[in-house]
Protein backbone atom coordinates (compact mmCIF):
# COMPACT_ATOMS: atom_id res chain seq x y z
CA UNK A 1 0.00 0.00 0.00
CA UNK A 2 1.43 3.29 -1.19
CA UNK A 3 0.44 6.75 -1.63
CA UNK A 4 2.08 10.19 -2.47
CA UNK A 5 1.63 12.18 0.71
CA UNK A 6 0.97 15.85 0.55
CA UNK A 7 1.68 17.34 3.64
CA UNK A 8 0.34 21.28 3.36
CA UNK A 9 2.32 24.22 4.70
CA UNK A 10 0.60 23.45 8.27
CA UNK A 11 2.33 20.43 9.03
CA UNK A 12 5.61 21.89 8.59
CA UNK A 13 4.83 24.21 11.40
CA UNK A 14 1.88 24.58 13.68
CA UNK A 15 0.85 21.54 13.10
CA UNK A 16 4.25 19.43 13.19
CA UNK A 17 2.65 16.81 15.62
CA UNK A 18 0.25 15.38 13.02
CA UNK A 19 3.23 15.29 10.55
CA UNK A 20 4.88 13.18 12.99
CA UNK A 21 2.15 11.03 14.42
CA UNK A 22 0.36 10.35 10.47
CA UNK A 23 3.86 9.04 9.38
CA UNK A 24 4.55 7.09 12.57
CA UNK A 25 1.12 5.92 12.19
CA UNK A 26 1.69 5.05 8.27
CA UNK A 27 4.96 3.66 8.91
CA UNK A 28 3.98 1.24 11.68
CA UNK A 29 0.48 -0.24 9.85
CA UNK A 30 3.02 -0.71 6.78
CA UNK A 31 1.20 2.02 4.77
CA UNK A 32 4.40 3.76 2.59
CA UNK A 33 4.85 7.13 1.99
CA UNK A 34 6.06 9.08 -1.11
CA UNK A 35 6.10 12.80 -0.16
CA UNK A 36 5.23 14.71 -3.06
CA UNK A 37 8.55 16.49 -4.19
CA UNK A 38 8.90 20.44 -4.50
CA UNK A 39 4.75 20.58 -3.28
CA UNK A 40 3.51 23.90 -3.38
CA UNK A 41 0.82 25.64 -1.21
CA UNK A 42 -2.76 24.27 -2.35
CA UNK A 43 -4.31 28.13 -1.72
CA UNK A 44 -6.57 27.62 0.89
CA UNK A 45 -9.03 29.62 1.65
CA UNK A 46 -7.39 33.15 1.11
CA UNK A 47 -7.40 31.12 -2.57
CA UNK A 48 -10.76 30.68 -3.09
CA UNK A 49 -12.24 34.09 -1.55
CA UNK A 50 -9.49 35.62 -4.07
CA UNK A 51 -9.44 34.33 -7.23
CA UNK A 52 -11.46 31.19 -8.82
CA UNK A 53 -8.61 30.69 -11.12
CA UNK A 54 -6.05 30.77 -8.65
CA UNK A 55 -7.91 28.30 -6.41
CA UNK A 56 -8.48 25.61 -9.15
CA UNK A 57 -4.87 25.90 -10.45
CA UNK A 58 -2.53 25.62 -7.58
CA UNK A 59 -4.22 22.26 -6.19
CA UNK A 60 -3.96 20.96 -10.00
CA UNK A 61 -0.36 21.84 -9.92
CA UNK A 62 0.17 19.52 -6.89
CA UNK A 63 -1.97 16.86 -8.44
CA UNK A 64 0.39 17.28 -11.95
CA UNK A 65 3.35 15.95 -9.10
CA UNK A 66 1.56 13.32 -8.21
CA UNK A 67 0.68 11.98 -11.51
CA UNK A 68 4.10 12.12 -12.60
CA UNK A 69 5.06 9.55 -9.79
CA UNK A 70 1.71 7.24 -10.80
CA UNK A 71 0.43 7.20 -6.88
CA UNK A 72 -2.68 8.06 -5.29
CA UNK A 73 -2.22 11.05 -2.92
CA UNK A 74 -3.14 11.23 0.66
CA UNK A 75 -3.49 14.19 2.46
CA UNK A 76 -3.93 14.64 6.30
CA UNK A 77 -5.15 18.56 6.82
CA UNK A 78 -8.32 18.47 6.48
CA UNK A 79 -8.32 22.39 4.24
CA UNK A 80 -5.76 20.69 2.03
CA UNK A 81 -7.92 17.42 1.54
CA UNK A 82 -10.84 19.80 0.14
CA UNK A 83 -9.10 21.96 -1.74
CA UNK A 84 -7.78 19.19 -3.87
CA UNK A 85 -10.93 17.41 -3.57
CA UNK A 86 -12.93 20.36 -5.26
CA UNK A 87 -10.27 21.05 -7.97
CA UNK A 88 -9.90 17.50 -8.55
CA UNK A 89 -14.34 17.31 -8.66
CA UNK A 90 -13.94 21.04 -10.84
CA UNK A 91 -11.82 19.56 -14.06
CA UNK A 92 -14.08 16.57 -14.04
CA UNK A 93 -17.22 17.82 -14.59
CA UNK A 94 -16.14 21.55 -15.98
CA UNK A 95 -14.16 21.22 -19.14
CA UNK A 96 -13.64 25.50 -19.25
CA UNK A 97 -12.26 24.64 -15.36
CA UNK A 98 -9.98 22.06 -16.61
CA UNK A 99 -9.24 24.26 -19.39
CA UNK A 100 -7.94 26.92 -17.60
CA UNK A 101 -6.14 25.23 -14.99
CA UNK A 102 -4.24 23.45 -17.72
CA UNK A 103 -3.42 27.12 -19.38
CA UNK A 104 -2.45 27.83 -15.93
CA UNK A 105 -0.36 25.42 -14.98
CA UNK A 106 1.03 24.77 -18.23
CA UNK A 107 0.01 21.22 -18.00
CA UNK A 108 -2.61 18.53 -19.04
CA UNK A 109 -4.84 17.08 -15.99
CA UNK A 110 -7.72 15.51 -16.48
CA UNK A 111 -8.80 15.38 -12.66
CA UNK A 112 -7.89 11.51 -12.27
CA UNK A 113 -5.49 11.26 -9.19
CA UNK A 114 -7.07 9.73 -6.22
CA UNK A 115 -7.03 11.70 -3.40
CA UNK A 116 -7.76 10.24 0.17
CA UNK A 117 -7.52 12.07 3.64
CA UNK A 118 -5.46 9.71 5.86
CA UNK A 119 -8.62 8.82 8.01
CA UNK A 120 -10.64 7.57 4.66
CA UNK A 121 -7.30 5.09 3.94
CA UNK A 122 -7.02 4.09 7.44
CA UNK A 123 -10.29 3.23 8.20
CA UNK A 124 -11.89 2.11 4.41
CA UNK A 125 -7.94 0.93 2.35
CA UNK A 126 -6.35 -0.76 5.80
CA UNK A 127 -9.20 -1.75 7.28
CA UNK A 128 -10.65 -1.83 10.60
CA UNK A 129 -9.62 -5.13 11.28
CA UNK A 130 -5.94 -4.90 10.40
CA UNK A 131 -5.79 -1.76 12.85
CA UNK A 132 -7.78 -3.96 16.23
CA UNK A 133 -4.92 -6.10 15.58
CA UNK A 134 -2.11 -4.14 15.35
CA UNK A 135 -3.52 -2.37 19.03
CA UNK A 136 -0.66 -3.20 21.32
CA UNK A 137 -1.72 -0.87 24.30
CA UNK A 138 -5.20 -0.15 24.44
CA UNK A 139 -6.35 3.30 25.88
CA UNK A 140 -8.61 1.81 28.57
CA UNK A 141 -11.24 3.62 29.93
CA UNK A 142 -10.42 7.27 28.34
CA UNK A 143 -13.11 8.91 27.11
CA UNK A 144 -12.94 10.73 23.81
CA UNK A 145 -14.73 13.11 21.79
CA UNK A 146 -14.11 12.66 18.00
CA UNK A 147 -14.40 16.09 16.31
CA UNK A 148 -14.88 16.38 12.61
CA UNK A 149 -14.65 19.70 12.53
CA UNK A 150 -16.18 21.08 8.84
CA UNK A 151 -14.19 20.35 5.68
CA UNK A 152 -13.38 16.74 5.92
CA UNK A 153 -17.25 15.83 5.37
CA UNK A 154 -18.34 18.62 3.45
CA UNK A 155 -19.92 19.14 0.77
CA UNK A 156 -20.59 15.50 0.80
CA UNK A 157 -20.81 15.67 -3.42
CA UNK A 158 -16.69 16.36 -3.10
CA UNK A 159 -15.74 14.45 0.01
CA UNK A 160 -17.92 11.79 0.44
CA UNK A 161 -15.99 8.99 2.68
CA UNK A 162 -18.13 9.50 5.38
CA UNK A 163 -21.50 11.00 6.64
CA UNK A 164 -21.76 14.38 6.11
CA UNK A 165 -23.65 15.32 9.23
CA UNK A 166 -22.96 12.26 11.76
CA UNK A 167 -19.53 11.04 10.95
CA UNK A 168 -18.21 7.93 12.45
CA UNK A 169 -14.61 7.05 11.61
CA UNK A 170 -12.45 9.04 14.49
CA UNK A 171 -15.15 7.23 16.40
CA UNK A 172 -14.36 3.47 15.21
CA UNK A 173 -10.62 4.48 15.47
CA UNK A 174 -10.88 5.25 18.87
CA UNK A 175 -12.81 2.66 20.02
CA UNK A 176 -10.34 0.30 18.11
CA UNK A 177 -7.82 2.38 20.34
CA UNK A 178 -9.66 0.52 23.48
CA UNK A 179 -10.71 3.80 24.50
CA UNK A 180 -14.57 5.26 24.65
CA UNK A 181 -15.85 7.47 21.85
CA UNK A 182 -18.15 9.77 23.71
CA UNK A 183 -21.64 10.69 21.80
CA UNK A 184 -22.24 14.47 21.49
CA UNK A 185 -24.04 16.87 19.23
CA UNK A 186 -21.06 19.21 17.90
CA UNK A 187 -19.13 16.63 16.06
CA UNK A 188 -19.14 18.39 12.65
CA UNK A 189 -19.61 22.58 14.33
CA UNK A 190 -17.00 24.86 12.28
CA UNK A 191 -14.37 25.96 15.37
CA UNK A 192 -14.35 29.65 12.69
CA UNK A 193 -11.06 27.62 10.76
CA UNK A 194 -9.13 31.08 9.90
CA UNK A 195 -10.86 33.79 11.31
CA UNK A 196 -8.71 32.96 14.03
CA UNK A 197 -6.08 35.55 12.29
CA UNK A 198 -8.64 38.14 12.00
CA UNK A 199 -11.92 37.87 14.48
CA UNK A 200 -10.36 35.60 17.17
CA UNK A 201 -12.93 36.84 19.58
CA UNK A 202 -15.37 34.55 17.50
CA UNK A 203 -12.97 31.67 17.08
CA UNK A 204 -13.18 31.72 21.32
CA UNK A 205 -16.68 31.71 21.17
CA UNK A 206 -17.30 28.56 19.07
CA UNK A 207 -13.94 26.97 20.98
CA UNK A 208 -15.82 27.60 24.51
CA UNK A 209 -18.92 25.97 22.85
CA UNK A 210 -17.44 22.81 21.61
CA UNK A 211 -15.36 21.98 24.57
CA UNK A 212 -17.99 22.75 27.07
CA UNK A 213 -20.26 20.59 25.26
CA UNK A 214 -17.40 17.85 24.89
CA UNK A 215 -16.68 17.80 28.75
CA UNK A 216 -20.65 17.86 29.77
CA UNK A 217 -20.68 14.49 27.49
CA UNK A 218 -17.97 13.55 29.53
CA UNK A 219 -14.78 13.49 27.52
CA UNK A 220 -11.65 13.60 29.03
CA UNK A 221 -10.42 14.74 25.56
CA UNK A 222 -10.52 15.59 21.84
CA UNK A 223 -8.95 14.44 18.98
CA UNK A 224 -9.05 15.94 15.77
CA UNK A 225 -8.06 15.57 12.49
CA UNK A 226 -7.45 18.95 10.94
CA UNK A 227 -4.53 21.75 11.70
CA UNK A 228 -6.92 24.58 12.30
CA UNK A 229 -9.35 22.52 14.87
CA UNK A 230 -5.78 21.64 16.74
CA UNK A 231 -4.77 25.35 17.20
CA UNK A 232 -7.97 26.85 17.78
CA UNK A 233 -9.34 24.73 20.12
CA UNK A 234 -5.50 24.16 22.12
CA UNK A 235 -4.41 27.35 22.08
CA UNK A 236 -7.00 29.43 22.61
CA UNK A 237 -8.46 27.20 25.68
CA UNK A 238 -7.61 30.08 27.89
CA UNK A 239 -8.71 32.69 26.13
CA UNK A 240 -11.94 31.69 25.75
CA UNK A 241 -12.21 31.05 29.26
CA UNK A 242 -11.45 34.45 30.22
CA UNK A 243 -13.74 35.64 27.96
CA UNK A 244 -16.80 33.01 28.33
CA UNK A 245 -16.23 31.18 31.45
CA UNK A 246 -14.31 28.63 33.28
CA UNK A 247 -13.27 25.72 31.36
CA UNK A 248 -11.23 22.70 32.69
CA UNK A 249 -8.02 22.31 30.55
CA UNK A 250 -9.08 19.63 27.88
CA UNK A 251 -6.12 17.99 25.55
CA UNK A 252 -7.02 18.54 22.03
CA UNK A 253 -4.93 15.55 20.43
CA UNK A 254 -4.44 14.34 16.47
CA UNK A 255 -6.23 11.22 16.23
CA UNK A 256 -2.86 10.03 15.01
CA UNK A 257 -1.53 10.54 18.61
CA UNK A 258 -3.87 8.61 19.92
CA UNK A 259 -3.70 5.75 17.45
CA UNK A 260 0.26 5.51 17.68
CA UNK A 261 -0.07 4.92 21.83
CA UNK A 262 -2.68 2.78 21.44
CA UNK A 263 -0.05 1.00 18.81
CA UNK A 264 2.69 1.35 21.32
CA UNK A 265 4.78 3.88 19.16
CA UNK A 266 7.07 6.24 21.73
CA UNK A 267 5.32 9.36 22.90
CA UNK A 268 8.16 11.34 21.39
CA UNK A 269 7.74 9.90 17.62
CA UNK A 270 4.13 11.31 17.81
CA UNK A 271 5.06 15.23 18.74
CA UNK A 272 3.02 14.73 22.13
CA UNK A 273 4.78 17.76 23.34
CA UNK A 274 3.50 20.15 20.96
CA UNK A 275 0.66 21.30 22.49
CA UNK A 276 -1.05 24.16 24.46
CA UNK A 277 -2.76 21.89 26.86
CA UNK A 278 -0.42 18.94 27.82
CA UNK A 279 -1.36 15.56 27.42
CA UNK A 280 0.71 12.68 30.10
CA UNK A 281 -0.86 9.81 28.52
CA UNK A 282 -4.18 9.19 31.01
CA UNK A 283 -7.19 10.20 32.11
CA UNK A 284 -7.46 14.33 32.31
CA UNK B 1 -44.34 52.34 5.11
CA UNK B 2 -41.43 52.46 2.31
CA UNK B 3 -39.18 49.76 1.31
CA UNK B 4 -36.01 51.11 2.61
CA UNK B 5 -34.40 48.59 -0.10
CA UNK B 6 -35.94 49.37 -3.78
CA UNK B 7 -36.18 46.75 -6.23
CA UNK B 8 -33.15 47.23 -8.19
CA UNK B 9 -32.78 44.85 -11.95
CA UNK B 10 -28.64 45.57 -12.23
CA UNK B 11 -28.09 42.47 -13.46
CA UNK B 12 -26.48 41.29 -9.74
CA UNK B 13 -27.94 37.85 -9.71
CA UNK B 14 -26.48 36.88 -12.77
CA UNK B 15 -23.02 38.50 -11.91
CA UNK B 16 -23.05 36.22 -8.93
CA UNK B 17 -24.29 33.11 -10.92
CA UNK B 18 -21.80 33.00 -13.76
CA UNK B 19 -18.69 33.80 -11.19
CA UNK B 20 -19.98 31.28 -8.19
CA UNK B 21 -21.43 28.57 -11.07
CA UNK B 22 -24.95 28.29 -8.73
CA UNK B 23 -28.08 29.35 -9.25
CA UNK B 24 -28.98 31.79 -6.53
CA UNK B 25 -32.51 32.67 -7.65
CA UNK B 26 -33.53 28.57 -6.62
CA UNK B 27 -33.67 30.62 -2.75
CA UNK B 28 -36.84 30.04 -1.15
CA UNK B 29 -35.90 31.73 1.89
CA UNK B 30 -36.10 28.29 3.86
CA UNK B 31 -33.32 30.36 6.54
CA UNK B 32 -31.79 26.84 6.62
CA UNK B 33 -28.41 28.46 5.84
CA UNK B 34 -28.58 30.71 8.36
CA UNK B 35 -30.01 28.91 11.53
CA UNK B 36 -27.12 26.40 10.90
CA UNK B 37 -24.54 29.33 10.24
CA UNK B 38 -21.90 29.10 13.06
CA UNK B 39 -20.89 32.52 12.16
CA UNK B 40 -24.38 33.76 12.33
CA UNK B 41 -24.80 35.71 15.39
CA UNK B 42 -21.96 37.65 14.82
CA UNK B 43 -22.95 38.94 11.60
CA UNK B 44 -24.59 42.05 10.56
CA UNK B 45 -26.91 40.21 7.69
CA UNK B 46 -27.19 36.47 7.29
CA UNK B 47 -26.50 34.18 4.56
CA UNK B 48 -30.38 33.67 3.95
CA UNK B 49 -30.99 37.85 3.87
CA UNK B 50 -27.55 37.65 1.79
CA UNK B 51 -29.45 35.39 -1.14
CA UNK B 52 -32.62 37.74 -0.47
CA UNK B 53 -30.91 40.59 -1.22
CA UNK B 54 -28.86 39.22 -4.01
CA UNK B 55 -32.47 38.58 -5.62
CA UNK B 56 -32.73 42.48 -4.97
CA UNK B 57 -29.84 43.68 -6.83
CA UNK B 58 -28.72 45.38 -3.44
CA UNK B 59 -25.16 45.38 -4.06
CA UNK B 60 -24.21 48.23 -2.38
CA UNK B 61 -25.74 46.52 0.80
CA UNK B 62 -24.31 43.04 -0.06
CA UNK B 63 -20.95 43.75 -0.95
CA UNK B 64 -20.36 46.30 1.79
CA UNK B 65 -21.62 43.81 4.36
CA UNK B 66 -19.24 42.59 7.35
CA UNK B 67 -20.90 39.12 6.64
CA UNK B 68 -19.19 38.29 3.33
CA UNK B 69 -15.48 38.92 5.43
CA UNK B 70 -17.07 36.92 8.54
CA UNK B 71 -17.80 33.44 6.65
CA UNK B 72 -15.53 30.66 7.57
CA UNK B 73 -16.44 28.25 4.20
CA UNK B 74 -17.54 25.91 6.85
CA UNK B 75 -19.69 24.74 3.69
CA UNK B 76 -22.63 23.99 6.44
CA UNK B 77 -24.85 25.69 4.41
CA UNK B 78 -24.02 24.09 1.28
CA UNK B 79 -24.36 21.12 2.74
CA UNK B 80 -27.54 21.52 3.56
CA UNK B 81 -29.22 23.76 1.18
CA UNK B 82 -32.36 21.95 0.41
CA UNK B 83 -31.91 24.09 -3.33
CA UNK B 84 -28.59 22.93 -3.78
CA UNK B 85 -27.12 26.18 -4.09
CA UNK B 86 -23.74 26.54 -2.91
CA UNK B 87 -23.88 29.03 -0.65
CA UNK B 88 -20.47 29.43 0.29
CA UNK B 89 -19.23 29.66 -3.60
CA UNK B 90 -21.65 32.72 -3.21
CA UNK B 91 -19.60 34.28 -0.26
CA UNK B 92 -16.35 33.68 -2.55
CA UNK B 93 -18.26 35.23 -5.37
CA UNK B 94 -19.56 38.19 -3.30
CA UNK B 95 -15.75 38.90 -1.74
CA UNK B 96 -13.79 38.62 -5.11
CA UNK B 97 -16.38 41.41 -6.47
CA UNK B 98 -16.83 43.69 -3.46
CA UNK B 99 -12.64 44.21 -4.04
CA UNK B 100 -13.27 43.84 -7.46
CA UNK B 101 -15.29 46.93 -7.05
CA UNK B 102 -13.43 48.84 -3.94
CA UNK B 103 -16.16 48.31 -2.00
CA UNK B 104 -14.83 46.08 0.85
CA UNK B 105 -15.22 47.77 4.21
CA UNK B 106 -12.31 49.78 5.60
CA UNK B 107 -12.02 47.55 8.29
CA UNK B 108 -12.20 44.14 6.51
CA UNK B 109 -9.55 42.45 7.99
CA UNK B 110 -10.53 39.37 5.88
CA UNK B 111 -9.29 41.03 2.64
CA UNK B 112 -5.58 41.73 4.44
CA UNK B 113 -5.28 38.09 5.94
CA UNK B 114 -5.94 37.01 2.25
CA UNK B 115 -3.53 39.37 0.52
CA UNK B 116 -0.91 38.66 3.39
CA UNK B 117 -1.05 34.49 2.92
CA UNK B 118 -1.24 34.86 -0.57
CA UNK B 119 1.67 37.00 -0.47
CA UNK B 120 3.79 34.63 1.35
CA UNK B 121 2.72 31.49 -1.16
CA UNK B 122 3.70 33.53 -4.40
CA UNK B 123 7.18 34.77 -2.80
CA UNK B 124 7.92 30.93 -0.84
CA UNK B 125 5.53 28.50 -2.77
CA UNK B 126 4.51 27.50 0.70
CA UNK B 127 2.77 30.12 3.45
CA UNK B 128 5.52 31.15 6.16
CA UNK B 129 3.84 31.97 8.87
CA UNK B 130 6.22 34.15 10.77
CA UNK B 131 6.78 36.36 7.78
CA UNK B 132 2.93 35.95 6.90
CA UNK B 133 1.68 37.17 9.91
CA UNK B 134 4.06 40.37 10.08
CA UNK B 135 3.04 41.51 6.87
CA UNK B 136 -1.29 40.60 8.32
CA UNK B 137 -0.36 42.81 11.42
CA UNK B 138 1.57 45.63 9.27
CA UNK B 139 -1.54 45.72 7.39
CA UNK B 140 -3.63 46.27 10.29
CA UNK B 141 -1.95 48.08 12.56
CA UNK B 142 -2.85 45.08 15.11
CA UNK B 143 0.91 44.47 16.18
CA UNK B 144 -0.01 42.94 19.56
CA UNK B 145 -2.73 40.30 19.23
CA UNK B 146 -1.57 36.40 20.02
CA UNK B 147 2.16 37.65 20.36
CA UNK B 148 1.87 35.93 23.88
CA UNK B 149 1.57 32.91 21.74
CA UNK B 150 4.54 33.16 20.34
CA UNK B 151 7.50 32.67 22.28
CA UNK B 152 6.09 28.84 23.19
CA UNK B 153 5.53 28.09 19.68
CA UNK B 154 9.32 29.22 18.86
CA UNK B 155 10.14 26.87 21.20
CA UNK B 156 7.90 23.50 20.39
CA UNK B 157 9.28 23.99 16.89
CA UNK B 158 5.48 25.17 15.72
CA UNK B 159 6.73 28.35 14.23
CA UNK B 160 9.85 28.36 12.27
CA UNK B 161 11.73 32.27 12.33
CA UNK B 162 12.88 31.09 8.26
CA UNK B 163 10.49 30.11 5.24
CA UNK B 164 10.80 26.35 4.15
CA UNK B 165 10.59 27.38 0.73
CA UNK B 166 9.45 25.02 -2.05
CA UNK B 167 11.77 24.33 -4.99
CA UNK B 168 8.51 24.71 -7.04
CA UNK B 169 8.52 28.42 -6.19
CA UNK B 170 9.11 29.62 -10.10
CA UNK B 171 6.74 27.86 -11.12
CA UNK B 172 4.35 28.90 -8.68
CA UNK B 173 4.75 32.52 -9.47
CA UNK B 174 3.79 31.78 -12.68
CA UNK B 175 1.07 30.12 -11.75
CA UNK B 176 -0.51 33.55 -9.63
CA UNK B 177 0.82 35.59 -12.97
CA UNK B 178 -1.23 33.52 -15.47
CA UNK B 179 -4.33 33.43 -12.67
CA UNK B 180 -4.49 36.70 -13.02
CA UNK B 181 -4.73 37.30 -16.41
CA UNK B 182 -7.52 34.33 -16.40
CA UNK B 183 -9.43 36.42 -13.64
CA UNK B 184 -9.30 39.24 -16.11
CA UNK B 185 -10.99 37.36 -19.14
CA UNK B 186 -14.61 38.68 -19.67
Amino acid sequence: MKYAFFPGCSLESTARAFDLSTRAVCRALGIALEEIPDWACCGSTPAHASSDSLAVALPAFNLQKAQAAGLPVMVACASCYARLRTANHRIRNNPEDRRRAERITGRPYDGGIEVRHVLDVLVNHLGMDEIRARVSRPLGGLKVACYYGCLLTRPPEIVAFDDAEHPTCMDELVTAAGATAVEWPFKTECCGASLSMTHSGVVGRLAHKLLSMARSAGADLLVVACPLCQVNLDLRQADAAKAHGALRPTPVLYVTQLLGLALGLPPEDLGLDAAAVGYAGGKS
Amino acid sequence: MTNPIPWNDSGLMEEVRQRSGTRVSACFQCHKCSTGCPIGPDMDILPSQIMRLVHLGAENEVLGSHAIWLCASCEACTTRCPMAIDIAGVMDALRIMAVDRGTVLPDARGKQFHRSFLGSVRRHGRVYEVGMMAAYKMRTFDLFSDVDKVPRMLAQGKLSLLPNRSDSVKQVREIFRRAKEEDRKP
